[in-house]
């Protein structure tokens, strides 16, 4: 099916349903609130943000050589690096590491990337018993759902679907609709799998090249444990998430956890360097890092787009943006959704298969608002609509420019633009459409489905102006 | 700044055929405030509908030819703020590596949104003649963002002592028309109208004031589509017109 018809077919089954645009609603109100309470002086954070946005484009500036001094710092430390260039390497990387440390069972703290590399249901097909520990991946995993939001992934279910959930693959902890209790009932099943997994798998928030440190931003404790109990520890993560210095954490993790969730803090934060040394009690005897290219190079090339690599994935943007409001995660389609989905999949997967997200957008600005790197994302948007429909004007490597566009469009704008560019034309138009003004169609389609239809004035302001005595020069 | 003695001014595409009396009345406020107000003839459009769809060539030589309106180094006021956000934030853009790049960044950095010329520039005193009434603002989300002005128009309305300002919940977020958004993604804009005009009725407001004739447009046309089954709601009208049929005796 051609990509539009698919999207347009995703969004009219989230627009019907009913519950999940009640909890999106609700979700994203409250988070909206979180976040606006932790930064009560503007000027204070506009300065925060040119701050993080700093730090991030001048790590992406000298990317390969910070991604070298990482690669070089990690194995100093006992951390083995692994390279990949697209998400089958990942996961075949993974995969080797796994089955030559014989390990069977595997437990995740919650990774974007690996959503990304689609590992999960990779290693499945080849005898890994995975385990997803965060408690909203852990939903969607029983429910065999892919995440709505990048930083709360299940957050199109409410209370009592989960209940029911829980009860189906659990019958014997008995059927709550506490929320509390339920979150006690997954803490029950998963200790005991984090006691006895081989192998525990996270993402990495931000990566240290000054020192070799992987840093995992985390509420559950569950990264901690996945990254800490097994044997074997791999974090997954893309090449941009390299940082320069130690001394850039502070602030990017200030503005990350305000704007993602409204906490001043998370529950967790952990700074893994190196496994466990021959006096430590715990933490896993290897440590496995695997860079994720998977297009990020080339986004790193244009200029403009380049800004698509600062996101510190907070998913502010997604919880500001009245589309994603109204029709949730799924409807995308895609594994980041939202403002930040609009421009890096389309990016990632190419314009031909995912460039119509870029539709799903009112050019509002409530993203870039919040965005605590300042990525221009309403900007991006606009620049990627060009790349879809006219591939004529820049020089930039997109997959997929120009497939978008479409003949009747191409020539509506086209007749539009001989209306518009000139002034003799225009006027002419203006004084057939004023004056057969009874003629326009009632009906416009998908204007009036939700709109009474519109129709020119009997007198342009130019006309009146006139009237009115207002010189035209 | 001091007031300047005449400005431009450019109506916009939408309003000169489909409100042009929200144009006239804002030319009308400027002319009372003593300016003498220039309406060139030869003005279309900005180009912004192309652009948001991607068509920058088409935008591109739409907005060349309004360039040519403005020859005189005095301000263009637009009673829009999303035509304004047009031509101050993404004209640069549009124009980038362009010969006329310098000429295009010239007249945006004397352009004002009406509003924001009548408040920073005029500072305009209002004295309120109408009877008493009930509004809420919509401020469109280029009003809001890209020219930062959404305290200017609030500030207007503040003036009239007879005019009750009330507050929607979800007073920022996007009305859905998103220009071309309306027609592509249908049913999206469709449920955020939907939301909106919800919000709006809510507060029992009689009019809805805004900058910007699009979202006006939108909402209002979804206020009469839902006349049936939800009775009339607010009138919807364009801040100009509000003000001018306030401070005008003849009203
Ligand atoms: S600009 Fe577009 S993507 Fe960003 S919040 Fe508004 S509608 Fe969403
Ligand atoms: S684009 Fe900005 S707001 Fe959105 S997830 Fe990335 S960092 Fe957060």
């Amino acid at each position: 099916m051609h990509q539009t018809e698919a999207f347009h077919q995703r969004i009219d089954k989230a627009l019907h349903n009913e519950q999940a645009r009640t909890s999106f609603r609700s979700t994203m109100s409250g988070l909206m609130q979180k976040r606006a309470a932790q930064f009560p002086d503007n000027d204070e954070l506009q300065a925060l943000r040119d701050q993080a946005r700093a730090i991030r484009a001048h790590a992406l500036t000298r990317q390969p050589e910070l991604l070298e001094q990482l690669e070089q710092k990690l194995t100093a430390n006992g951390i083995r690096v692994h390279w990949a260039e697209t998400a089958q390497q990942a996961n075949e990387i993974i995969y080797q590491i796994l089955h030559a440390a014989d390990a069977k069972t595997l437990v995740k703290g919650k990774s974007m990337v690996s959503e990304e590399t689609e590992l999960n249901h990779y290693l499945e097909q080849r005898n890994i018993e995975v385990l997803e520990s965060d408690l909203g991946e852990f939903i969607i995993q029983l429910a065999h759902e892919p995440p709505s939001h990048i930083v709360a992934p299940a957050i199109h279910k409410n209370v009592k679907q989960v209940a029911e959930l829980f009860h189906q693959f659990f019958p014997e902890l008995g059927y709550t609709e506490n929320i509390d209790e339920l979150t006690l009932l997954a803490r029950q099943i998963l200790r005991d799998k984090f006691a006895n997994a081989d192998a525990g798998i996270s993402g990495v928030n931000f990566a240290v090249a000054e020192t070799g440190t992987l840093c995992l931003v985390e509420n559950e404790g569950n990264g901690r444990l996945s990254t800490t109990a097994p044997r074997l520890h791999i974090a997954i993560t893309g090449i941009e998430k390299v940082v320069a210095k130690l001394s850039d954490i502070p602030p990017l993790l200030n503005i990350l956890t305000k704007s993602a969730t409204g906490q001043p803090i998370t529950t967790y934060f952990n700074m893994i360097s190196r496994p466990r040394q021959p006096d430590e009690k715990d933490g896993p005897q290897a440590v496995h890092l695997v860079l994720l290219d998977n297009q990020r190079s080339s986004i790193r090339m244009d200029e403009e787009l380049l800004d698509t690599l600062r996101c510190i994935r907070c998913g502010a943007c997604i919880n500001h943006c009245p589309v994603y409001v109204q029709v949730g995660g799924h409807a995308y389609g895609t594994v980041y959704p939202g403002p930040i989905g609009c421009v890096l999949e389309p990016q990632r997967l190419g314009l031909e298969k995912t460039g119509i997200l870029t539709s799903a957008c009112t050019m509002c600005g409530a993203c870039a608002e919040v965005c605590p790197v300042r990525i221009p994302l309403p900007k991006l948007i606009n620049r990627l609509r060009a790349e879809s429909v006219n591939a004529a004007r820049s020089e930039a490597h997109i997959n997929g420019k120009g497939s978008l566009r479409k003949l009747t469009e191409s020539q509506a704008w086209a007749i539009w633009r001989l209306l518009y560019a000139s002034p003799r034309n225009y006027r002419l138009f203006r004084w057939f459409a004023t004056r057969l003004r009874g003629l326009t169609p009632t009906r416009l389609g998908a204007w009036t489905r939700y709109r009474s239809s519109i129709k020119p004035a009997p007198r342009s302001l130019q006309e009146l102006a006139q009237q009115e005595g207002f010189d035209h020069e | 700044m001091k007031p300047p003695e005449r400005v431009y001014f450019f109506g916009t595409c939408l309003i000169d055929m489909l409100y042009p009396k929200a144009g006239l009345a804002g030319m009308q406020l400027l002319r009372q405030a003593g300016i003498k107000v220039i309406y060139p003839k030869d003005q279309t459009c900005c180009g912004q509908p192309a652009f948001n769809s991607g068509y920058r060539d088409e935008a591109l030589s739409v907005a060349r030819s309004l360039i040519k309106c403005f020859p005189q180094n005095i301000p263009v006021v637009v009673p829009s703020g999303s035509c304004a956000g047009m031509i101050k934030q993404h004209w640069a853009e549009l124009f980038a590596d362009q010969v006329d790049a310098e000429a295009a960044a010239e007249i945006a950095s004397r352009t004002y949104e009406l509003t924001q010329f009548l408040v920073d520039v005029l500072d305009l005193k209002l004295k309120d003649l109408g009877k008493p009434v009930k509004i809420a603002v919509h401020t469109s989300c280029s009003a809001r963002r890209e020219m930062g002005v959404a305290e200017h128009i609030e500030s207007l309305l503040g003036q009239l002592d007879a005019v009750e300002l009330v507050q929607q919940e979800r007073k920022a977020e996007c009305c859905g028309f998103g220009g071309t958004f309306a027609i592509k993604q249908a049913d999206i804009s469709g449920a955020m109208v939907q939301d909106k005009t919800t919000s709006l009725r809510a507060t029992g407001a009689e009019r809805v004031i805004s900058q910007d004739c699009g979202c006006l447009m939108n909402i209002g046309g979804a206020f009469d589509k839902q006349a049936q089954d939800k009775g009339k709601g607010p009138v919807t009208q364009h801040i100009a017109e509000f003000l001018w049929e306030r401070t005008h005796a003849s009203n």
